[in-house]
């Protein structure tokens, strides 16, 4: 079939609505995903900080803006223990759900995955277009659930029954969620068939880059994973609203009073649904960010990715077993051990392809000359911080140390180091990488450095001490940690982790501004500024509507880098001599 | 390498992006409904007590809605038919019988939940109820959803330019498609909710 979408391309000029608000062109939706969600990461991170003062300083007024926050969330500035419920529950659906997941697939995946493919646009523009238009409401509908009676949902991102069922705010937070799915489902589908059908001649599935795999892992994933959850979703709106009694057991007592739904229901049974997504969620979190790590890692050292197919089968097998790995959430909830052992062994499996990409992406340094620029530095900071929030993991798969560890900061410590240092590193380091792609200029060295620096050091300061402190056996869940004796000892942890969480807040700052100043004034780039060889480099940056002159035809695999006999050490896939 | 043309047969799966996309879309629905089921067993093993289906609903009218459904596949499929000889008439009628016994299903189901209703029986009754309310409550949005796109395609088969536009046949396929997934999962809730 011919790529006949490319009738659609420039023959007239758009309205700027057309152009920039309502755009089908996946570069524009790539655009707004990736400076919505960077927004909604902000806010997410905003409320972590106003969590992290109350950690270290429980019973304090909040500094400069305690005061500003309504009497019944902060009394004196003194934040609430409602409150703190509140901001823990919106911090981790945002950064999941409207930060992370969006940057990654809606940004990241909508504008690079079409040109490494050679695709003149997406699938389906009008889908992809509404897929935005899903999601933007769902995130402002979860934001604005803030402002609204009751409040926001104070459940925990997790929304476990049958606290999910009683607690105020969680109505909004299901509507939300049940917006954000919808789009999720959309783009994955996009996704899914842009990459099986608008590849352009030659890119046969052994020559596709290692970050379009990552994202058609990560759309089956979306696509499979996703719907469970929009069916619990609605069951637990209908014993909201309804009453019915899915995840509410018999002869409940809340507060001294009988719970006067019929009971019947099973509050477990949520949880099975819940981590049925969430887990594979994990991976979608994590593989569009190991692709990107991929990309820049083959660029900078100007070699060939060791083992490709060792880490497209290792991502190919990451997806089927993360459908098999979810009750390893739920060892603390109760379950039988026969079932417990079968996750535990699953658990372990999975953790096998996982460390092979990590190995085949060190192996790829070896011998290598590296050039050390900002996106390799993220890329290479990536490889031992997410290591390390891989190998903490192993110890809660376990269940046996899990029982221990389960409800403690080491917890919070493991998936932050996975998260942030992993997926977070990996975009921000993303954006120094495609920044020329997309806005034709680089961004700022020096500024990058040091965000690049400072960024790191701080992470490590926040989460690492989360370690000690879990095993000392902090309650993770805790609103004030001097309420139990025990923590007393790791208080300490605590202060030094909220210094950190404010200095990476001051680290951004450099990052916010080279980013919309490299936009209109930074430096101008050429073409192909990095010697890459992947087909996104192979049209102009910015690449115009419908990307290709003419439909690219590819020769070679992905990563031809330094091949002997050549002059140039890079060999692009769509160079026919 | 010779010659740089369109051709990409080695990089197209040959099937259409739209039904490719349709196909995509039912197997997220499946894993929607799966869970469904799931939630059904689950709830129905824990229980001291699951109402016998025979007992507790109509089971002659739910026959008689399983019956419109099954020749509501029939219809649509000689819908696409008529859509695939150019038979512009064939195909209207059959669409338009396709959208009658939809309706004829939804007054049926209509009936059966106001009697329920008028009995004081809802879907905070018990835990059975809530199930079968759901479901059924969401393969009735379902069925609506198909109202809508098979409304729609009747309605462009009497507009000349999308009668003939080249995609036209695939989104009557991709509409059948559909319809026959939401036929089939009331063929599994039939028996699971009424006669188990």
């Amino acid at each position: 079939m011919s790529h006949d979408s490319h009738g659609h391309g420039g023959h007239h000029e758009l309205s700027f609505a057309r152009k920039y608000v309502f755009s089908v062109d996946h570069k524009v939706i790539g655009l707004q995903y990736m400076i919505t969600s960077m927004i909604f990461l902000l806010f997410g991170f905003g409320l972590m900080l106003l969590m992290r003062w109350q950690l270290a300083f429980p019973g304090q007024a909040i500094p400069f803006i305690g005061r500003l926050f309504p009497a019944d969330l902060a009394p004196n500035g003194v934040m609430s223990g409602e409150f703190y419920n509140t901001l823990g529950a919106m911090h981790g659906t945002i950064m999941v759900f409207l930060g992370v997941v969006p940057l990654a697939v809606g940004a990241y995946g909508n504008y690079i995955m079409p040109l490494q493919i050679g695709a003149p646009d997406m699938a389906f523009p009008r889908l992809n277009m509404m897929s935005y238009w899903v999601f933007l409401p769902g995130g402002l509908l979860m934001l604005g659930s803030f402002l609204m009676p009751g409040g926001a949902a104070q459940s925990g991102w997790t929304s476990y029954p049958p606290l999910s069922i009683i607690n105020p705010g969680q109505t909004v937070w299901i509507l939300a969620m049940v917006l954000l799915i919808t789009s999720s489902l959309l783009g994955a589908i996009n996704f899914i068939v842009t990459t099986i059908n608008l590849r352009a001649p030659g890119m046969t599935l052994d020559r596709l880059p290692v970050f379009c795999w990552a994202q058609f892992v990560t759309a089956i994933l979306l696509l499979l994973a996703f719907p469970p959850l929009e069916a619990a979703a609605i069951l637990q709106l209908m014993d909201r609203v309804a009453h019915t009694s899915f995840y509410m057991p018999k002869d409940l007592i809340i507060l001294g009073t009988h719970y006067a739904g019929s009971g019947g229901g099973q509050p477990l049974l949520w949880q099975h649904l819940f981590w049925f997504l969430a887990h594979p969620e994990v991976y979608v979190l994590v593989l569009p960010p190991m692709g990107i790590v991929s990309e820049i890692i083959a660029n900078n050292t100007r070699k060939p990715l060791h083992g490709y197919k060792t880490m497209v089968v290792s991502m190919l097998f990451l997806g089927v077993m993360s459908f098999l790995v979810w009750a390893h959430h739920m060892f603390l909830s109760g379950m039988s051990p026969a079932l417990g052992n079968f996750f535990l062994v699953t658990t372990m499996i999975i953790s096998v392809p996982s460390v092979a990409i990590l190995t085949c992406l060190i192996f790829s340094l070896k011998g290598a000359s590296i050039r050390y620029n900002v996106p390799m530095l993220f890329a290479l900071a990536f490889l031992p911080l997410f290591g390390i929030g891989g190998l903490t993991g192993l110890p809660l798969g376990l269940t046996v140390t899990d029982i221990y560890l389960h409800d403690t900061y080491y917890v919070i410590g493991h998936f932050h180091f996975v998260v942030v240092t992993g997926s977070i590193i990996a975009l921000l380091g993303g954006t120094y990488y495609w920044f020329p792609k997309w806005f034709g200029r680089r961004m700022n060295d020096k500024l990058g450095l040091i965000h690049f620096w400072g960024s790191v050091i701080c992470m490590c300061g926040i989460f690492l001490p989360m370690f000690p402190m879990g095993l000392a056996g902090a309650s993770r869940r805790l609103y004030d940690p001097t309420a139990q004796m025990h923590n007393m000892g790791v208080q300490g942890l605590n202060v030094v982790s909220t210094y950190f969480a404010y200095g990476l807040a001051l680290f951004q700052l450099p990052y916010i501004w080279n980013f919309f100043h490299s936009m209109f004034r930074g430096e101008k780039s050429v073409e192909n500024p990095w010697q890459a060889t992947t087909l996104e480099w192979a049209c102009p940056s910015p690449p115009p509507h419908g990307n290709f002159e003419k439909t690219p035809r590819v020769y070679r695999g992905p990563y031809e880098y330094s091949v002997p006999g050549r002059k140039t050490d890079y060999w692009p896939q769509s160079d026919p001599a | 390498m010779t010659t740089i043309t369109m051709d990409n047969a080695d990089t197209h799966s040959g099937i259409t992006n739209a039904k490719l996309g349709v196909w995509l879309f039912l197997a997220s629905e499946v894993m929607l409904f799966a869970t469904l089921f799931t939630t059904y067993i689950v709830l129905r093993m824990g229980a001291t007590s699951w109402p016998w289906g025979w007992d507790a609903l109509n089971v002659p009218l739910a026959t008689l809605n399983t019956a419109i459904l099954i020749s509501s596949s029939v219809t649509i499929v000689m819908a696409y038919a008529k859509a695939y000889d150019k038979n512009v008439g064939g195909f209207r009628f059959w669409m338009l019988m396709t959208l009658l016994l939809s309706f004829g299903f939804l007054v049926v189901k209509a009936f059966e939940y106001g009697h329920e209703f008028a009995l004081g029986i809802g879907p905070s009754t018990s835990v059975f109820y809530a199930v079968y309310f759901t479901m059924t409550g969401l393969h009735g949005i379902h069925i609506i959803g198909g109202i809508i796109v098979n409304s729609a395609l009747l309605y462009m088969s009497y507009c000349q330019e999308d009668w003939e536009h080249p995609l036209f046949l695939g989104r009557v396929e991709g509409a059948g498609l559909y319809w026959h997934f939401v036929d089939i999962v009331w063929i599994f809730l039939f028996p699971a909710l009424y006669l188990l």
